[in-house]
């Protein structure tokens, strides 16, 4: 299977949209979406995180093909994740210690995001080689950001509706999190 | 050490009963806490995929609440986190060979969501809230009400889901042949509302009670 690289991007970043088709990341998608600005600084980091530990991905699954131990896979995925953000983690607060104070309690959350794992899990089931694990990452980066802004910029709108009490909070973001995904099917024959 | 890991026994004895019963109902982790919510939307889609994930969260939460519980005065606070994770992880990969073994048929249809277990929130959640200050007994009811709640959570979403968007139940028809299934509640934007209409059910529920 030798996609080319704008259909790998295209196809990780709309029509299998990590959030809206895989559920993947939900916690963070329904917890920091509630403003316009962090929801895009959540995305960044994300963003950057994912490209990191993808490439830490492909070098581990070769290394684990070549001592013949697949059953560490996951081990070592999560374990890579988590250096990952801690190095990110002290990366940002030597560098810009104001975007650190804001990002605050999500930058160390992000291990937690199943975004990452599963895009390092379905990187090496879809043996993508490495540029294609590069653009796979970045599509998915990418797809998560406009995820979470477009239900950022909803809830802000949605702040100054009047609605029963009991739909409000989760409720309502979760119908509109399914409309949402009802219109990211339309991009559905995109990818092909 | 013994003595006071019995005086703690002995007080949460009574209460075990309680540890066990709040993670089925009051706080339970898909309807009250919403935790773990990534798998319960992505393989909710028919009751039976929903029943298989929800045990091997189970399986997996039982183990590591457990595992953590008896080495929770071993384990240096600044590393805690890491050493939770990696416990976690190697029980998942148990579960997920486990599942393999039984089942190829299964395994293809939940996917990379058996593996995704090891980012499960509710997991971590309960060892780092639980686990890690209680003995384990205590930790293994917590765990075992905790699961159970969550194979609820995600039953009654997989259930619904089937019946309305397949007309089956398990894989046995339920309507007649003029059924027109409802494509919509098994593609994602179903798992979205169903969600939501199980938790408006439970607010309504909630407010109603709050008077009383």
């Amino acid at each position: 299977m030798n996609e080319p690289l704008s259909q790998i991007f295209i196809n990780a970043c709309l029509v299998n949209n990590f959030v809206l088709a895989y559920f993947l990341g939900i916690c963070p998608f329904l917890g920091v979406s509630g403003k316009m600005e962090t929801a895009t600084r959540m995305g960044g980091a994300v963003t950057f995180v994912m490209l990191i530990s993808s490439l830490c991905a492909f070098g581990i699954h070769l290394l684990l093909e070549a001592i013949g131990a697949p059953f560490l896979q996951l081990i070592s995925y999560i374990v890579v994740i988590a250096a990952t953000v801690q190095l990110v983690e002290m990366f940002i607060k030597k560098m810009s210690p104001a975007l650190f104070r804001s990002l605050g309690i999500f930058l160390p959350l992000i291990t937690t995001n199943c975004a990452i794992l599963g895009l390092a899990l379905f990187q090496t089931n879809k043996g993508y080689h490495l540029l294609e694990s590069f653009v796979y990452a970045l599509g998915a980066g990418a797809g998560f950001m406009l995820a979470l802004v477009l239900i950022a910029g909803l809830r802000e709108q949605l702040d100054f509706a009047e609605v029963p009490k009991v739909v409000k909070g989760t409720v309502l973001t979760l119908v509109v999190a399914g409309i949402l995904s009802l219109t990211f099917m339309g991009f559905a024959g995109l990818g092909g | 050490m013994a003595a006071q890991d019995d005086i703690r026994t002995a007080g949460t004895d009574n209460m075990s009963t309680d540890t066990f019963i709040k993670g089925l109902w009051k706080e339970n982790p898909v309807f009250v806490q919403v935790l773990g919510m990534c798998p319960v939307l992505a393989v909710s889609n028919t009751a039976e995929n929903a029943l298989a994930m929800g045990l091997a969260t189970t399986f997996v939460l039982v183990m590591s609440n457990m595992l953590v519980s008896s080495l929770r005065n071993f384990i240096p606070k600044q590393v805690r986190i890491a050493s939770y994770i990696l416990i976690i992880a190697t029980f998942v990969t148990i579960i997920d060979y486990a599942i393999q073994a039984i089942s190829v048929e299964l395994h293809k249809s939940l996917g990379a969501f058996i593996s995704l277990i090891v980012v499960n929130c509710l997991i971590l959640s309960r060892a780092e809230a639980f686990a890690s200050k209680n003995g384990v007994i205590a930790s293994l009811l917590d765990a075992l009400g905790m699961g159970f709640g969550f194979v609820i959570g995600l039953f009654s979403l997989g259930a619904v889901r089937e019946i309305l968007g397949n007309g089956t139940f398990f894989g046995m028809g339920l309507f007649p042949n003029g059924f027109q299934s409802w494509i919509v509640m098994i593609l994602p934007a179903g798992g979205f509302f169903t969600l939501a209409l199980w938790l408006l059910l439970f607010n309504i529920w909630k407010e109603k009670r709050k008077p009383a």
